[in-house]
């Protein structure tokens, strides 16, 4: 299975302080890859880094084998499909013009929108109903479904989700977790998927990223992460988390 | 000197008074505002008519007259002397103070304008020696500026009893009060406390009298009429003099400078028209301008006054065809409030339509920070805090600007570009960093994000902007009249002039119903460009 994006010694720094330390990744082709860590740990950064919110200090940054960079990244972006903890929708638009403002601006004709949008509504449980609402008239989970169909839209390659459940209440949660899993399991996508928190990433990750203060500390599958961790840290994190998950 | 530095005082008071309660009254009122329908918007503006407030048909020679009664009459009967004689004349008035009307002449707007010796050598001039009228013609001609021969009468600064007391004691000249130190003086502050005024006055002519009060002006004619003071200062052509059946004590030691009424006008006039001006040398005596002035402030109406003018005039002097008609007389009430107000509505709306252009550019640019954005914010600040009347006064001199419409139209720009170029930048800056990156993840292009993003989003705030400048813009918009320009300022300045409350209400009623007109259309605009999104 090949790689759709890869870190080649890729760094960032604020104010004097390393976000990300020099930095090696390759994301694989139609998996769920889950970056998890402590707050400030450099996941955040990471997922801002691919989509160029903010720029690299070293290092390039390869999106199907051809390295991102200000002239392509625009086209990039329309492969990639984003999707933030609070939704990102714009208020001044409905849930139907923030679902369609980009493959507009793209050119689509109005029928394959319309078809589009009808598919969409249908992966994310979305009533059509409710396409004519403003934001603000929709509940947390009905937002983070209009903000994933935006994201889905133009059918990226690349699905960036950051921490897209983490605002929500539990039942919500849990159910749009549900849904998600089986998003991502019938679209076969590409998925980088941002949380903090450990039971979410066994349950979507095919591939679990670790890192702590700005390092990947380990990668690999829940059972590697429990049986070989690369480091103490890694054991720490999990039983800490277990602690409070038997709680 | 001492009537021009009053009078010049008593503008700005006034002007400043009328323009900060109408700037506070605006402020009060910020709701806010949109714009990804800013070509809408704009085209509702462009519609207002601006393209009338070039001047209207210019006449061959224009007068210009200061803001105060006798100014205007004067300029009135230089006006009737030239359309007399056939010439197409026009009469500006109550432009504004002397060093506007100076320099209005000297940049061309205005021909000619009545002016007085003492004020001449004082303000223009710059001296404080007596010039013979020799002197100070030379002296303005290497402004290619001329002088007529006085026109008879001297406004200069003067002591007045009451008639019947001064017969009474038989007093007649201020050396005569020497005799009766009981008499009670009652002076503006402003001649109390002068360096030529009271102290030296008092030396000049030894006078003996203690009880010294300081009134205000006007009051001052109450407390005479009632005994409460016998002896105050006064302008020699006060018309108030004869209304109050005062009487003027001869300054037998020539204390008082000599302000000598005559004209000034540029050398280039047509020679016809200087003639004309120069056929009013001599013809007004102290007494008879007195008259004139007490016409003009009885009847609230300085046409009249020169009417009264010709009509004695009629017998004496050759009257050459085609008298023209007064200019505004018999115009109906309805047809100049129409005048007033949509001059007014042009000067407002064209300034804020110039800054809504400018303002919102500025405020892009503002909103992205760094030093060219402190820049901005930082010079549109200074703006708003020069006075508007400062701001006014600022321009005039300038090349392209003088007095005219454009002047009030650049300064109310002025004075309109900050709430808009704050409230875009802080309507701008407000969008959450979570939605811009959103916008920009989407792989929008920067005009596609400004356009349909962060405008809309901004727009209530940018539409309070516009919505403050525009309220702003109505209440100041009545100081043009201080230059000039028009507008629903011209019945209230006027008004204030001739001490006549109905003509300021005719101005200040309608200026406040408009505020508050706009203040409602922009509420109605709001519903309609504010994205309903943003409303909920």
């Amino acid at each position: 299975m090949s790689a759709l994006v890869r870190l080649f010694d890729v760094s960032k720094r604020y104010a004097g302080t390393a976000a990300l330390h020099s930095t090696n990744l390759s994301i694989e082709r139609s998996r769920t890859t889950v970056l998890i860590g402590p707050s400030g740990c450099g996941k955040s950064t990471l997922l801002r880094l691919i989509i160029r919110l903010i720029e690299p200090d070293s290092g390039r940054i390869d999106f199907g084998g051809e390295p991102i960079n200000l002239d392509n990244i625009d086209n990039l972006r329309r492969r990639i499909g984003y999707v933030i903890q609070e939704g990102g929708l714009f208020p001044h638009l409905t849930a139907r013009a923030n679902v369609l403002l980009m493959a507009r601006h793209v050119g689509k004709s109005q029928d394959e929108m319309r078809t589009k949008l009808l598919e969409l509504c249908e992966l994310t449980r979305f009533s059509e109903k409710l396409l004519p609402r403003y934001p603000v008239e929709l509940s947390g989970g009905q937002r983070q479904r209009v903000s994933l169909m935006r994201a889905l839209m133009l059918s990226p390659e690349l699905l960036l989700l950051d921490e897209p459940l983490g605002a929500l209440d539990p039942l919500v949660r849990a159910s749009l977790q549900k849904d998600l899993k089986e998003i991502f399991a019938q679209l076969g996508h590409t998925v980088l998927f941002v949380t903090h928190d450990l039971a979410e990433a066994i349950y979507f990750g095919d591939e679990i990223v670790l890192l702590n203060e700005g390092r990947v500390v380990q990668k690999g599958s829940v059972t590697d992460l429990r049986e070989r961790p690369a480091d103490p840290f890694v054991s720490e994190f999990i039983n800490a988390q277990r602690g409070i998950a038997t709680l | 000197m001492n009537r021009i530095r009053k009078v010049g005082k008593q503008e700005m008071s006034r002007a400043n008074e009328s323009g900060n309660h109408k700037a506070r009254k605006a402020k009060q009122s910020c709701r806010l505002f949109l714009v990804s329908w800013l070509p809408d918007f704009l085209l509702i503006f462009s519609c207002i008519p601006f393209f009338l407030i070039h001047s209207s048909a210019a006449a061959d020679v224009v007068i210009g007259s200061k803001k105060f009664t006798e100014s205007y009459v004067l300029g009135e009967i230089a006006k009737r002397s030239l359309t007399n004689a056939g010439i197409p004349a026009e009469h500006r008035q109550g432009m504004g103070g002397t060093i506007i009307l100076w320099e209005a002449l000297r940049g061309g707007q205005i021909d000619a304008y009545p002016e007085y010796t003492g004020t001449i050598t004082q303000q223009i001039l710059k001296t404080d020696r007596a010039l013979s009228l020799a002197e100070i013609r030379a002296s303005l001609a290497k402004f290619q500026v001329g002088i007529t021969e006085p026109l008879g009468f001297n406004n200069t600064y003067a002591l007045v009893m009451r008639r019947s007391e001064a017969q009474r004691l038989g007093v007649h000249t201020i050396r005569d009060l020497q005799k009766y130190p009981e008499l009670k003086i009652g002076l503006t502050h402003e001649f109390l406390n002068r360096q030529d005024g009271w102290r030296p006055l008092r030396e000049r002519y030894a006078l003996p009298q203690q009880n010294v009060v300081g009134i205000d002006h006007a009051l001052g004619y109450a407390a005479i009429a009632n005994g409460s003071v016998d002896v105050k200062d006064a302008y020699s052509t006060d018309a108030k003099i004869e209304k109050n059946d005062l009487v003027v004590l001869e300054d037998d030691l020539q204390f008082f400078p000599k302000y000598e009424a005559l004209f000034l006008f540029r050398l280039s006039m047509r020679p016809d028209a200087i003639a004309a001006l120069r056929r009013l040398e001599g013809t007004l005596d102290e007494k008879r301008m007195v008259r004139l002035n007490a016409e003009a402030e009885r009847t609230k109406n300085y046409t009249a006054a020169a009417d009264l003018y010709f009509n004695v005039e009629a017998a004496l002097a050759p009257r050459p065809s085609g008298r023209s008609g007064p200019s505004h007389i018999g115009e109906s009430f309805p047809h100049k409030l129409a005048r007033w107000t949509l001059r007014h509505l042009q000067l407002a709306g064209f300034s804020l339509l110039l800054a809504v252009i400018v303002g919102i550019p500025l405020g892009i640019v503002a909103s992205r920070g760094g030093p060219i954005g402190h820049g901005i914010l930082g010079f549109a600040s200074i703006v708003q805090t020069i006075p508007s009347l400062a701001l006014l006064a600022l321009l005039v001199p300038l090349p392209f600007f003088g007095i005219s419409v454009r002047t009030a139209i650049a300064a109310l720009f002025l004075y309109g570009l900050l709430p808009i170029v704050r409230n875009t930048a802080s309507g701008l800056q407000d969008i959450p960093r979570s939605l811009r990156e959103s916008a920009v993840a989407l792989g929008l292009s920067p005009m596609i994000r400004l356009w349909e993003i962060y405008l809309p989003m901004a727009s209530r705030s940018i539409l309070s902007g516009i919505k403050t400048s525009a309220v702003i813009n109505v209440g100041t918009a009545t100081l043009a009249a201080l230059i000039g320009a028009g507008g629903l300022g011209e019945p209230i300045l006027s008004g204030l002039d001739l001490n006549d409350h109905v003509t300021i209400l005719q101005g200040a009623i309608p200026a406040a119903v408009l505020a508050l007109l706009v203040q409602w259309f922009f509420d109605l605009l709001d519903r309609v460009l504010i994205p309903k999104g943003l409303r909920i």
